[in-house]
């Protein structure tokens, strides 16, 4: 191509069978005009140091497996312009989740917390099959539609204040998760999953910093979606108190 | 000590059909355990990027008849009509049951699940959510599964090997891509859910884990592929990258222009689409634009030439509703607004009609083992597979293989733990050798580079005899020289150079059966067109390709289509 440009990645590099903490190591790439963060990456990967580690697949903002810190912001690396940062880039794991390897970050505890939230169809009595489709109107669905557009990228997670100081907290992507499910009109599990939240380190743990909202690259807004969680939890609380035959316990 | 885990069945892919079997399993037997075993978290599988949307049929002007008929015509009449009928029939009960498990489907006003035109179909019975219908149905599909204890993920764990004894499939060997270590996870049933290896060509839509690792698998435990010959080019996939651009955006009324500004599927006849224009088939659009870029017709970029999808006259109330997804993918990765310019796509590498060769039950020659969704070949999708019928197939077959999985094992006996250990340790001394071997002339990307091009040279769009018999050559030779691949990275821990050493191997096994596949079906069929063969050719050729693995080189067969309800006629749209 023609107007190759060269950037400086600063990337961070840890292999727990050899090092104590992690370094950085910097690789000199020929960057296309046209390509993301991802791209350079892959270049280094492929054609400078095969030793590097990182994950990826889908290349289309959509996987959610290339999550990292970009010039310390997360960012979802295969969607964002490398053509937005200078002759430097620095390229770091996903903060507030240990590291397994260089740009890897371990997921298990992530994965326990969205199960936590029940994130299925609850329902008192199962609808067969037979019986067809449930009718849900276009309004229906807009109630949670775009909580369920959720790739699981983890940034919201390398974001929020509250991870950072409470790693067991419910977090960002989990909470919208379950209430996603408890605005679905086919599902019957809002009581079960307003207990979980107002367990201790759910959605009451949370600070309204916002971050969460700011970084996701899907724009599913999961500060909305835990403060209307709280509100719903709070309501569904008060509700037991007014009427002692739907309490808890 | 090699670790040793025992379940009942064990599932090898975490996308859409091995979530679907695992959950088909688990509801057919509560007492069984199913691994669910992945080189992903289950939510990155490649499922993930389908966009348009699930064929089932769901209006009162559709019948099975006239779903089993477009998909017997669409596959060029080598899909077998067995399987299709069933296929048919069993699609809206599984669509349905996704509905009731929380799948987002798109509505219409009256709450009704919403379906919208795709090529090849006769009339609207594609399922959508927006354009983001892999997504979702993956996401229901592994959120769902969350419900059964019973199934236990074994999540970015590679397998490297079946283990075979006595003539049945008894597990497998995985590669702990976290800690590195190898060890064994037996189970007396074994479904292979890995998908496809568009990996094997240099411009693919495909994500990066697409390697054909199931498919290797199967061939070289002696399983044959099956109608390997078939790959389908998508019609519209953004150049440079192969993003996919659905065929949804065609089903919403997306028209497609050459660089004279000519609707050529319109004004051109002998493209074969008739009145069907942008909703013809994958196989024949593809080979449309490649023709019209032969012509001089193309637009140059960048990368190379293209044509123009054009939304425009779709209004943005339509696209932003019904194709969001098209919209954030050419806004970033080819830098126009659809709302108001034409996006520039060309065919690329989508889909791998051909796979594991199997019965309609999933199962393979090799007892106990199964295969499903796009590694596996039951065979309904023939010489061509239509747009929407892959997703729900994941479904169909997904379930059936899971339920038969289940019968298996309950059936069959553990036997004797010792060999398979001994199995495992092999495997394990062989990872190990592999790992940070300095020595070796080869470089992996270098070999990689050479094979996607003489998958593109040979296996294209258009074939021609001597460009396939060169890259039969080519990936014979590859194959000898990935043994002499140089590896530099000897860390146990996340060592994804030796998971990428390991899939090129897989990659170079399931590219040569295309190629000698490709070169042994001497007519022009569906996705395969050899320009020496222009025509089909039903007396030499209605059959099925087996390819074996065999030391010496892959062998040839083949087996009979399944007819008897669909006559072959000319496939004119």
């Amino acid at each position: 191509m023609s107007d190759v440009q060269k950037k400086t990645f600063v990337v961070t590099r840890f292999d727990p069978d050899r090092d104590q903490v992690p370094k950085t190591q910097s690789y000199e790439v020929p960057v296309e005009p046209d390509w993301k963060v991802l791209d350079a990456l892959n270049f280094i990967k492929d054609h400078i140091d095969p030793t590097l580690s990182h994950r990826w697949s889908c290349r289309m903002a959509v996987c959610g497996s290339c999550g990292m810190l970009v010039n310390g912001e997360p960012k979802l690396t295969c969607k964002v312009a490398l053509s937005s940062y200078g002759d430097t880039v620095e390229v770091a794991p996903l903060p507030n989740f240990p590291v397994i390897r260089d740009l890897v970050v371990e997921l298990d505890g992530f994965m326990e917390k969205f199960e936590h939230v029940k994130p299925w169809i609850i329902r008192a009595k199962e609808r067969a099959v037979e019986d067809g489709p449930m009718r849900q109107s276009p309004e229906e669905l807009e109630e949670f539609k775009h909580f369920s557009m959720c790739i699981n990228c983890m940034l919201c997670y390398a974001a929020c204040p509250v991870v950072a100081n409470e790693p067991e907290f419910l977090g960002p992507a989990a909470i919208a998760l379950g209430h996603r499910y408890s605005l679905d009109s086919r599902d019957e599990g809002a009581g079960e999953r307003n207990r979980i939240f107002r367990g201790e380190g759910t959605v009451f743990a949370c600070s309204y910093a916002n971050e969460c909202s700011e970084v996701c690259p899907k724009n599913v807004d999961p500060a909305a979606a835990v403060n209307q969680a709280k509100l719903k939890a709070v309501i569904d609380w008060a509700a037991g108190l007014v009427l002692p035959r739907r309490a808890e316990e | 000590m090699t670790e040793v885990l025992r379940h009942d069945v064990v599932i090898v892919g975490g996308g859409a059909a091995g979530l679907r079997a695992a959950i088909a399993a688990v509801e057919a037997d509560p007492g069984i355990s199913v691994a669910l075993v992945s080189k992903v978290y289950p939510m990155r599988s490649h499922t993930v990027s389908a966009e348009g949307g699930a064929a089932a049929v769901a209006r009162d002007d559709d019948s099975f008849e006239m779903h089993g008929y477009d998909t017997v015509k669409g596959s060029d009449f080598l899909g077998d009509q067995d399987v299709i009928q069933y296929f048919v029939e069993q699609a809206p009960p599984e669509l349905t049951r996704l509905e009731h498990w929380g799948c987002p489907w798109s509505r219409n006003a009256d709450g009704t699940v919403a379906t919208r035109a795709f090529g090849g179909m006769t009339t609207k019975r594609t399922w959508y959510a927006a354009d983001k219908v892999g997504f979702h149905m993956l996401h229901t599909l592994f959120q769902h599964s969350m419900r059964f204890d019973r199934i236990v993920r074994y999540d970015e764990q590679f397998v490297t090997k079946l283990l075979v004894e006595d003539g049945a499939v008894r597990g497998v060997a995985a590669l702990d891509i976290r800690q590195g270590e190898v060890r064994a996870i037996l189970g007396r049933a074994v479904i292979l859910a890995t998908g496809g290896a568009g990996k094997c060509f240099p411009f693919t839509t495909n994500g990066n884990i697409k390697t054909g690792d199931g498919m290797a698998l199967a061939y070289r435990e002696g399983v044959a592929l099956k109608d390997m010959e078939f790959v389908q080019y998508h019609p519209t996939g953004l150049p440079g990258t192969g993003i996919l651009i659905t065929e949804a955006t065609r089903g919403e009324g997306g028209r497609l222009f050459n660089a004279r500004g000519e609707r050529f599927l319109e004004t051109k006849p002998e493209y074969g689409v008739g009145s069907k224009l942008e909703l013809g088939p994958r196989d024949m659009i593809s080979r449309a634009i490649f023709q019209e870029i032969r012509a001089g017709n193309g637009i140059q970029g960048t990368f190379g030439e293209y044509v123009h999808l054009d939304l425009t006259h779709l209004g943005r109330e339509l696209l932003e509703k019904r194709l969001p997804f098209v919209l954030e993918l050419a806004r970033t990765y080819a830098g126009v607004d659809p709302v108001t310019q034409p996006i520039p796509i060309r065919p690329v590498v989508h889909y791998m009609m051909g796979g594991v060769d199997t019965d309609i039950d999933g199962a393979t020659e090799l007892a106990g083992l199964y295969a499903v969704g796009e590694c596996a070949a039951h065979s309904m999708n023939g010489a061509n597979r239509l747009g929407s019928n892959s997703l729900t197939e994941c479904l169909v077959f997904g379930a059936r293989a899971g339920r038969h999985a289940v019968g298996h094992a309950k059936d069959s006996g553990d036997g004797s733990e010792d060999p398979l250990r001994r199995q495992v340790e092999e495997e394990a001394a062989r990872i190990d050798g592999l790992r940070g071997r300095a020595k070796g002339s080869e470089k992996l990307t270098q070999v990689r580079d050479e094979m996607t091009q003489a998958m593109e040279s040979g296996c294209g769009v258009y074939r021609e005899q001597a460009s396939m018999r060169s890259a039969t050559e080519t990936l014979a030779q590859l194959r000898r020289r990935c043994a002499d691949v140089a590896l530099e990275d000897r860390s146990r821990v996340f060592n994804t150079e030796i998971v990428a050493a390991l899939e090129l191997v897989n990659m170079i096994d399931v590219a040569e059966t295309v190629a000698v596949a490709a070169l042994q079906r001497r007519e022009s069929r569906g996705a395969h067109a050899c320009s020496e063969f222009p025509g089909r050719n039903d007396r030499e050729f209605l059959h099925h390709s087996l390819v074996y693995y065999e030391p010496a080189g892959p062998r040839f067969d083949k087996k009979d289509v399944a007819l008897g309800r669909w006559e072959p006629e000319e496939r004119k749209y």
